[in-house]
């Protein structure tokens, strides 16, 4: 095998910050190679150096390319050598067709006119290659993120890769749509195409990539080859220590039944006719985390906005309990004050402001609570924000710093700080460890067990087997729209899991037939 | 660490940015009226008249600032003070109401007029620059309706008092004006313990307060400044009824946005909607809230400027929304909500301010003028952008 990229020393300075301090990587001419880190380590700041986005000059350091040294002044010149890199937040333009979107600055044209009939054929001939049927006419807005995903690929393709890079690709993908990305992967590097993937998802990594190299606190740790690569040794070099127990241990001590959801139905907010929960019921108990596991749009997250003051949907049915009695959750201030709080999925959009300090983003969902006769007491408010970063180890020179300067992990703590200043009972946490590294996981799971040892009640929602699995006391599983089966802690295990959903799904095609 | 500190910096730098540009474009008027051999810029008439012609940019900015900190825009509001002023006009003059009634009852149809547009912002979704572009026609034409194409007026003298009345000297001492000296002074006090107060708890909160060099030299200039222009009012006629009001309102306004529960939640609800609502936030609520208060003060803009003129005309208040919006950024809000301040959005309507009256005073024709405003507006948010970037 020859070695297609060679990045030594690259070192590179942020005012008051060294992002990459020596870091070396050598990728072998058509292997799949993984970046692992955690959030932070320096991963996306490294692949910017190799494409580009921080022109030769900007760092110390050489990367000496299919036998040259590479000094980009520009993305365009690391494009035009076939490096290419797929962001994780993808740059394809929802209103434009396929077609559009894959030659967008690279159109198919002669003096600036552009020719559809043979844009059109290149599309399909591309699509082909990634194993997708849709018209090049298609918008790109009506299909699914992971087909998106695939039409960045093929977009890649159009420029005659040689070194494909994708930084999380995986991330906002279903189980299904994330397999058919590494099958791609695995096609495409059979074709001969370098491919280097940054991902925080360990069973992929070990599933397609070839060689490992591991990033922590902007320096390569080290390199490790297919043979060496298991879940337990990665995740040893991305944290620093030996992480025997990737989940806090805990004694379960439930008590009597706290939270009591029967039959709550709701329908679709827009498309009449369509119900969205059809006659779920569960509870929580006093000191349990329970969990609901379920495939990506089964009507988890609707489920607990639904619940939360109705934050999802129209035509609400059914009760709500706390402690037996039943309560009003018509809105947010009243789930809140029947001693509910929700966090939400996607924290950024809906949880955080995020140009807005700490201390602001904690006392947002109680600002009576450090109020007197509705006027800020500001003194309170940081205090305040003060027990709670010690509290929940926020890591952040001071709560006043802003929290779109705070990485995942620290700002989940915050929206977590918020919550918990309203002294809720059951806190309902809707993938609380999404793109969050492995490190900050393991507090916020330290976080949950402290919650439930408090005596309040968890109830998880996880697209994470592992994470339901090594967590919770009690899991639920949602299909369609209900619960479908209930597994305590002894008898749960992904298997089961999936074999009770996948039953549900037979049932249904059953009926349909 | 090094992001803590640059943060508080910017944040320091970005209004005392605005006040040396205050200071510097005072000062510079200075220089180009004394050169042009014309008696001088900063005498008692002219701070006078700074406040007297430009206090209903100020309530309008006051109203303004709280729709665009809230994420939306209002676009009526130079038609509805047009609107309320020939309100107040036909109730006064034709109806013969006594003043305070007039006053009450104009207050109320800006509110009402204000509900009327937030509701179907805050209710309907409906983006504000769409309704209250409706708004703008729809109460210059109704302004035109009322006043049936002529103006209305004379006014009474105690309505035409809020414009252009000053406050009586209580003293007794008439030259110079006692009680204006005693306001003045008592201000700087309240100013200088404000200003040490938020030091000392920056200070307490671990948070870097700007250098101590920096503080007292703002303070002094303030301090000077408000001294002089105390003075100057006091050997002339004393504090104008308009200065009284304005400082009032400021004083309101800053303290609401600063430390109340509503105020917080407005900046929330601009920041990020969707997470103020979850948050248990009541977001309609309060841009409908919004909206009504900016009528209301709309209203009491368009008495002010009829009582000014002592007529009302169907033109008034033409482009009066713009100037309040420009006011508003040069003070440096985000045009997409959730960041803005009251004493930014003072300080910019100031500087407006003071650039409309030194140009006419210098003879600038109104073409350059407008050239000069708009260049102002664009140079201040570029201003802010760069900072941002940098």
């Amino acid at each position: 095998m020859t070695t297609l990229l060679e990045m030594r020393e690259i070192t590179k300075v942020f005012p008051g910050v060294k992002a990459l301090d020596r870091v070396s990587l050598t990728v072998e001419a058509g292997e799949i190679h993984a970046i692992c880190g955690e959030n932070g380590a320096g991963k996306s700041t490294l692949m910017k150096v190799l494409s580009g986005v921080y022109p030769h000059g900007s760092y110390d350091g050489e990367i000496v390319y299919a036998g040259a040294p590479l000094r980009n002044r520009h993305i365009r010149d690391s494009e035009t050598k076939g490096i290419i890199i797929i962001h994780q937040e993808l740059a394809l333009i929802p209103l434009l067709s396929i077609a559009e979107n894959l030659f967008m600055g690279n159109e198919v044209a002669s003096k600036g006119v552009i020719s559809w009939p043979q844009a059109f054929k290149k599309t399909e001939d591309l699509l082909r290659q990634v194993g997708l049927k849709e018209p090049p006419g298609t918008v790109v807005g009506k299909l699914g993120v992971g087909k998106q995903q695939l039409i960045e690929i093929a977009k890649a393709l159009s420029k005659n890769v040689r070194l494909l890079i994708l930084d999380e690709p995986t991330a906002a993908l279903q189980e299904a749509d994330a397999d058919r990305l590494l099958d791609l992967m695995l096609e495409l590097k059979s074709r001969g195409v370098t491919q280097i993937i940054i991902s925080h998802k360990l069973n992929e990594i070990s599933r397609v990539a070839d060689r490992i190299t591991v990033i922590r606190d902007g320096t390569s740790v080290s390199t490790l080859s297919k043979s060496e690569i298991s879940e337990d040794r990665i995740i040893r070099d991305m944290v620093g220590r030996d992480m025997a127990h990737r989940y806090p241990e805990r004694t379960p001590n439930p008590g009597e039944v706290l939270f009591e959801v029967v039959n709550w139905s709701c329908m679709h907010p827009e498309q009449a006719g369509r119900q969205m929960i059809k006659g779920v019921s569960l509870n929580v108990r006093k000191g349990e985390i329970v969990g609901i596991a379920g495939l990506m749009g089964t009507g988890r997250t609707e489920l607990a906005m639904s619940i939360f003051g109705r934050s999802y949907g129209k035509g609400h049915q059914g009760e709500v309990r706390m402690h037996g009695r039943t309560v009003d959750v018509s809105s947010v201030p009243k789930a809140i004050q029947a001693g509910i709080s929700y966090v939400t999925e996607d924290r950024k959009a809906l949880g955080l402001i995020l140009d807005e300090p700490i201390l602001k983003n904690i006392s947002l969902a109680n600002l009576f609570g450090i109020a007197k006769n509705s006027i800020l007491d500001k003194r309170r408010e940081t205090q305040v924000a003060e027990g709670y970063r010690k509290q929940l180890a926020i890591r952040t020179p001071g709560v006043q710093q802003k929290v779109v300067n705070l990485s995942g992990g620290n700002q989940q703590k915050v929206v977590l700080s918020k919550w918990l200043f309203t002294e809720p009972e059951l806190l309902i946490l809707d993938e609380p460890t999404r793109g969050i590294d492995v490190g900050a996981k393991f507090e916020i799971y330290t976080i949950m067990k402290d919650l439930a040892e408090q005596g309040r009640g968890v109830l998880m929602i996880s697209s994470e087997m592992p994470e339901l699995l090594g967590m919770c006391d009690r899991i639920y599983v949602m299909n369609e729209g209900r619960i479908v089966g209930e597994l305590a802690r002894g008898e749960a295990s992904q298997e089961r899991i999936m074999a009770l959903i996948v039953k549900d799904v037979g049932k249904d095609a059953g009926k349909v037939a | 660490m090094a992001d803590a500190k640059q943060s508080g910096l910017t944040a320091h730098l970005r209004e005392n940015g605005m006040l040396l540009a205050l200071v510097a474009i005072v000062v510079l008027f200075s220089i180009l009226v004394s050169a042009q051999g014309k008696p001088m810029f900063l005498q008692a008439p002219n701070i006078t008249n700074i406040f007297l012609q430009n206090g209903h940019v100020i309530i309008l900015a006051l109203g303004m600032l709280l729709i665009i900190v809230a994420g939306h825009i209002d676009l009526s509001v130079g038609s509805v003070a047009a609107f309320t002023g020939a309100v107040a006009a036909y109730l006064t003059v034709e109806l013969e109401l006594p003043v305070p009634v007039v006053i009450l009852l104009t207050l109320i149809v800006g509110g009402l007029i204000g509900a009327a547009q937030g509701y179907w912002v805050a209710y309907w979704r409906i983006p504000s620059f769409i309704v209250t572009l409706a708004g703008m026609l729809v109460f210059r034409g109704a302004t035109l309706w009322l006043l049936g194409g002529q103006n209305i007026g004379p006014f009474p003298k105690e309505f035409q008092a809020m414009s252009s009345g000053f406050i009586p000297d209580l003293t007794g001492l008439e030259k110079p004006h006692g009680l204006t000296l005693i306001i003045a002074a008592l201000a700087i006090a309240v100013v200088i313990w404000i200003g040490l107060r938020a030091r000392r708890r920056d200070m307490e909160f671990g948070i870097t307060p700007e250098p101590a060099g920096l503080f007292w030299g703002r303070s002094l200039i303030i301090a000077a400044a408000m001294a002089f222009v105390g003075w100057q009012l006091a050997s002339f006629r004393g504090l104008p009824n308009v200065l009284v009001v304005l400082a009032i309102l400021i004083v309101l306004y800053a303290f609401f946005t600063e430390n109340t529960v509503q105020g917080r939640r407005i900046y929330a609800v601009g920041g990020n909607y969707k997470a103020a609502k979850l948050s248990g936030i009541n977001t309609e609520r309060l841009v409908f809230a919004c909206f009504v208060n900016m009528g209301v003060l709309a209203a009491l803009a368009g008495m002010m400027v009829t009582a000014r003129l002592n007529s009302a005309t169907p033109k008034a208040g033409t482009g009066f929304e713009l100037d309040a919006i420009a006011a508003v950024f040069i003070g440096g809000a985000s045009m997409a909500g959730g960041s803005g301040t009251i004493v930014g959005v003072v300080i910019g309507a100031l500087i407006m301010g003071v650039m409309n009256m030194g140009m006419s005073i210098l003879g600038v024709g109104i073409d350059y003028q407008q050239v000069i405003k708009g260049l102002v507006l664009l140079a201040a948010v570029i201003f802010d952008v760069y900072n941002k970037n940098k």
